[in-house]
């Protein structure tokens, strides 16, 4: 567990950069995590970042790629184009959320 | 008289049969167990079954010769469960059962309609599966046949019921293909969806090195999205093609179908349940069992093992009124066979990822984490022993449920 500074703000992250607090994210900081990985945000990654905070905040964790493309209204392609290599972690970085679950 | 009902007389179901037939009161319940046949299969042994060290007819038994005698056990598909109303209704007969408690462990299965393409023409030709006897039989058939060219391992999706199973069969191929004298026409590759060989980074790094040394190329973050069985091509959903002359895929695992019927289910179709107590997210009275739950356990046996004195501990305590104490630490144990008659072992937990040392005891072991050993390997072959003739009939196994850190190495 480390500290690390993201957009001005002191936040939690683990050994591979995912913020183990949901509640410390902002919009600002998904911003700068979204350049991090070389994504410039548009309204399509938004929905799908706030679908996945939205869904996190019910079910306590975030959601695998399938429940993304199932309940998200986006499909797998497109959501590939939008968070290239895998999406589904991804998008969970950038969302202040942990890793999905869906890899035991 | 109150009746209690298991769905699914797999290895979950056969044992939480035996254990309730134990502890409850025959005079005030009723134990019934429901399944769509009478094979136990031994699913860890598919994984030989290509490699002819095993033969179909060592991994199947008869159901019924490891269930209670004072379990009602039913043959029949299940239509539907309807949770609301404590109640089920079996395809034969369109039977109602109402009961007052439930265990669902109707476990996974491979689904590879999933995935476009994988179904078309390839399949079974030079496109196989080895997590259906079927299928691991007629992958060997054509094994022995073959002269050779690029073979891929592919795993379509997360969850897959025991995920070190395609890195055995890797290990395993680099070994069959060495011994028959053409492991140099052979390309072996494994296409992930994860970043690496395995989830969490140590045994990642430990499996990647074994992958390396053996000469098996690795395709990371690849999705399947598609499979050109024209062509012979796999595709994923960026785009990137991985040509094939032998497919062996792990199809999208999904609970059973009677769950998304039933409305139970996620997206695919598991269970949500309670990762500690292994109650039902929803319901009170219904516990998840196995490779049916959508917890964050690995899909295999050992787990079962691990879960069931939990799950029988916190039924008794719901049955009594009582608070429920016991919780599951997710633990869970696998051998990693790699060929030349060696195997590694892993042995972890929901907060603690595989680590090197020894098991059970510290230092002496006799089996050792993350390091390929003879001794390994022989307690995996004795896995299968022990399966059919201590665990299944009720003999305890010497393998403890909590998970411990005893032997465990922390660099």
């Amino acid at each position: 567990m480390a500290v690390k500074k993201i957009a001005g703000i002191e936040v939690q992250v683990n050994d591979e950069g995912f913020l183990t607090n949901p509640a410390e994210w902002t919009k600002e900081i998904a911003v700068e995590l979204a350049k991090e990985e070389g994504i410039e945000l548009t309204p399509a990654h938004w929905a799908v970042i706030d679908y996945c905070r939205k869904s996190a905040e019910t079910s306590g964790k975030a959601p695998t790629l399938r429940t993304i493309t199932t309940e998200a209204n986006v499909s797998t392609k497109d959501l590939f184009a939008l968070f290239p290599k895998g999406p589904a972690k991804k998008v969970a970085k950038i969302s202040g959320l942990g890793k999905p679950e869906g890899c035991v | 008289m109150k009746t209690f009902l298991i769905l699914g007389a797999g290895t979950a179901g056969s044992l939480m049969a035996r254990e309730m037939s134990r502890k409850l009161n025959a005079n005030e319940w009723k134990i019934m167990l429901v399944d769509k046949d009478n094979n136990h299969w031994y699913q860890p042994g598919y994984l030989f079954l290509p490699f002819g060290v095993y033969k179909p007819g060592d991994v199947v038994k008869p159901k019924t010769k490891f269930i209670p005698r004072n379990v009602d056990f039913i043959i029949s598909d299940i239509e539907l469960i309807e949770p609301d109303k404590n109640q089920v209704t079996l395809t034969k007969d369109k039977k109602v059962i109402q009961y007052d408690y439930l265990v669902i462990a109707t476990g996974a299965d491979i689904h590879p309609e999933e995935t476009e393409g994988l179904k078309n023409g390839g399949w079974r030709h030079n496109i196989f599966d080895f997590y259906t006897a079927d299928g691991a039989t007629a992958l060997g058939e054509f094994m022995k046949k073959w002269d050779g060219g690029r073979l891929v391992v592919n795993v379509v999706e997360n969850p897959i019921k025991c995920p070190v199973a395609p890195l055995e069969f890797l290990l395993l191929a680099d070994w069959y293909f060495a011994k028959r004298g053409m492991r140099n026409k052979v390309e072996l590759v494994y296409a992930t969806p994860l970043s690496e060989a395995f989830t969490k980074p140590t045994s990642a790094k430990a499996l990647g090195v074994l992958l390396e040394k053996r000469g098996i190329q690795m395709e990371t973050d690849f999705y399947a999205g598609s499979v050109d069985s024209t062509n012979n091509k796999l595709i994923s959903y960026d785009e990137r093609e991985v040509p094939y002359d032998l497919l062996v895929s792990i199809p999208t695992n999904m609970g059973a179908p009677v769950i998304k019927r039933s409305g139970m289910g996620d997206s695919l179709n598991f269970v949500p349940t309670n990762k500690e107590t292994l109650q039902s997210d929803k319901w009170q009275n219904v516990w998840v069992l196995g490779d049916a739950a959508n917890i964050p356990a690995s899909k295999a046996g050992s787990v079962i093992h691990f879960e069931m004195e939990t799950a029988v501990a916190n039924i008794l305590a719901h049955m009594a009124g009582k608070e429920m104490t016991h919780k599951f630490d997710g633990h869970s144990l696998c051998f990693i066979e790699s060929g030349y008659n060696k195997a590694v072992m892993i042995d972890f937990s929901y907060e603690q990822e595989p680590v090197f040392g020894s098991y059970p005891f510290p230092v002496v072991g006799p089996l050792s984490l993350l390091k390929e050993t003879v001794l390994n390997h022989w307690g995996k072959l004795g896995f299968r022993f022990m399966y059919y003739d201590l665990m299944l009939k009720g003999i305890p196994v010497p393998l403890p449920s909590k998970f411990s850190m005893a032997g465990k190495v922390i660099k």
